[in-house]
């Protein structure tokens, strides 16, 4: 069986981009709506930047990606961009642990040569990878702990926590 | 037998495994905040994943911080959003004017030695000056553990730093978090804990703990932790007087790296816009100008602080024509102490602008704001672009005591010419 593929636009963003750049504050007093929120998507990075945003497009960054706060408002004003994956050499862990609890695919690998514009896939294989396209180059992805495999699949953490009720640890072997 | 680092010993403790660094754990918590920033999408989740009822109404907590007083008419609602939840569910809640959450569940006696505690914000790593292993988490791991009172976590490594010494004067512990933001770096502890230990520990009162735990998350540390001490012990007493077991290292802990700060050698340290490890010594930024001094927030707006930044103030005349001072108190209790002790009517007699206890502006959620082009130094502790409201201004970061110092002039300047 062929493995997933999110295949889309990449845009690149630079280290340390914290969640104040990603949605500042002040927005977030007015609405939580995510759609909504979405026109001010990395405002402080560059204020044409949420309207240049296409369904599909995919996030790339360097290091440290969603430092600062650890509001959750950060990862779902890019789901209601239409953006579903955020590539990037490392995330805060508030910032990585939001996104997958909202089912915003984070994958951590080295995106040093992906730049603004690149035609990119992330390919849900085991391990994971993301490729650059015109480059047919592949880059490994750092594996997920099975309970954030588990999370994701079952479509974030609302889905999860009304199957389960609670946490629960995959134990050695079990397949999320 | 392996030793275990204070943060694996809670974990452990609070999950009944026995569990080292890179272990996940489900742990249970006893104690969760919500602030009127995360609860609302808190309590969305909480009804999305069919909650019914709080696991424990006394050990969930809402401050009503971000928006003191609300600014507009949304934010006003969101404010109700948590009442209107609290009422139906039980919870503690703390109202608009009471402080900033962080400072309540330290000064209520929320958080004890040997704790764990998780936050819906990221400043929650404040706690760990009492011995609590404390983190910060987002609205939906809040929700869940509103419905569990449980979490998931992976036991983090722990960074074994050692402070040596003690500060010279007009050095304080902001400058003791400032200078490890610069030695680390801004994801320098990463997924860590930072683990306080060395003969520095003893000189810090629990005010100061506070300041240096507090901005653990500005290295990206998944929490800050000191061990508990007579201080402890002194500041708990009157707060919570249920019996606690401090926790300790054991001699053999594992330790992912050690970093040694010597306090004694220390200058004032400032964080340079927009990045909150862009550090630099005090020469390095004396001179820039500045229009507004802000005094507050979770890092520095206890009265400790104030009476810091007062002392160089009136030791140095007062501040210079033009500059804006601003006093944003921690907690109504802080605020009563400072009124108390003539410290507000001193800041006032100068002009200084005296806000509501709570966030302020420090990320911009309300409170004064800041204009166009406009330089800032502020007691907080982030300096992100737009971080107070507005991308067009310029922030700083330094100890009250700097800050003071730089209201003098209107240009950063070295407390320890003034604090001698």
């Amino acid at each position: 069986m062929n493995a997933t593929v999110i295949r889309g636009r990449a845009r690149r963003l630079g280290d340390d981009i914290d969640t104040d750049t990603i949605i500042q504050s002040r927005r977030k007093r007015e609405t939580l709506d995510s759609e909504a929120l979405s026109q001010y998507l990395l405002e402080t990075h560059d204020p044409a930047f949420a309207a240049s945003v296409e369904p599909g497009d995919i996030l790339v960054a360097g290091k440290n990606f969603g430092c600062g706060s650890a509001m959750e408002v950060a990862a779902t004003v890019v789901l209601g961009a239409g953006i579903r994956a955020v590539v990037a050499r490392s995330f805060s862990r508030t910032y990585f642990r939001n996104a997958i609890n909202n089912g915003l695919l984070p994958v951590t690998c080295d995106t040093a040569g992906i730049n603004e514009g690149d035609d990119i896939e992330i390919v849900l294989d085991d391990p994971v990878r993301v490729r650059m396209v015109s480059a047919d180059e592949n880059r490994a992805a750092a594996p997920l702990p099975p309970i954030m495999l588990a999370i994701l699949h079952a479509g974030g953490l609302v889905p999860y926590f009304r199957a389960h009720g609670d946490f629960v640890l995959p134990r050695n072997g079990d397949t999320p | 037998m392996m030793g275990k680092t204070i943060s694996e010993k809670i974990l452990s403790a609070k999950s009944g495994v026995d569990a080292h660094a890179g272990d996940l754990v489900v742990a249970a918590v006893d104690c969760v905040l919500g602030t009127d920033a995360s609860g609302p999408m808190a309590i969305d989740y909480f009804t999305r994943m069919g909650g019914e009822r709080l696991f424990d109404p006394a050990r969930v907590v809402f401050a009503l911080d971000h928006y003191a007083p609300a600014p507009t008419p949304a934010s006003a609602a969101l404010l109700d959003v948590t009442r209107d939840f609290v009422r139906r569910h039980g919870a503690v809640l703390y109202e608009v004017g009471d402080g900033i959450g962080h400072q309540l569940i330290v000064e209520r006696g929320h958080a004890r030695p040997g704790d764990l505690v998780v936050g819906a914000d990221s400043h929650a790593v404040t706690y760990g000056a009492l011995n609590a292993f404390a983190t910060g988490i987002g609205s939906s791991d809040l929700a869940a553990a509103m419905i569990s009172g449980r979490i998931w976590l992976r036991v983090p490594e722990s960074i074994n730093v050692v402070l040596l010494g003690a500060l010279m004067p007009g050095v304080y512990p902001k400058d003791i978090a400032l200078a490890l933001c610069g030695r680390l770096g801004a994801d320098g502890a990463a997924y860590k804990a930072l683990e306080f230990t060395g003969d520095g520990v003893a000189g810090l009162q629990l005010e100061d703990r506070l300041v240096v735990a507090n901005m653990a998350v500005e290295m990206g540390a998944k929490n800050g932790i000191f061990a508990a001490d007579a201080e402890t012990d002194a500041y708990l007493a009157g707060r919570n007087n249920a019996p606690f077991i401090a926790v300790t290292a054991d001699a053999g802990a594992t330790y992912a790296d050690e970093v040694a700060l010597d306090l004694s050698a220390l200058p004032p340290q400032v964080a340079r816009p927009h990045l909150v490890d862009n550090v630099v010594a005090i020469e390095a930024a004396a001179g820039e100008t500045v229009d507004m001094v802000y005094l507050g927030t979770c890092t520095g707006g206890r009265a400790r602080d104030f009476h810091q930044a007062l002392a160089v103030l009136e030791a140095g005349g007062g501040p210079a024509e033009g500059v804006r001072v601003i006093v944003t108190p921690a907690s109504s209790e802080i605020e009563r102490e400072l009124s108390d002790d003539g410290t507000l009517a001193a800041f006032a007699a100068m002009g200084a602008i005296v806000q509501m206890p709570g966030c302020g502006a420090c990320c911009g959620s309300c409170g004064v704001t800041v204009g166009d082009g406009e330089r800032v130094i502020s007691t907080a502790n982030r300096n992100f672009k737009g971080r107070m409201g507005n991308p067009a201004a310029k922030i700083w970061l330094a100890s009250p005591a700097t800050c003071a110092a730089s209201a003098l002039s209107g240009r950063i300047a070295d407390p320890r010419e003034i604090v001698t």
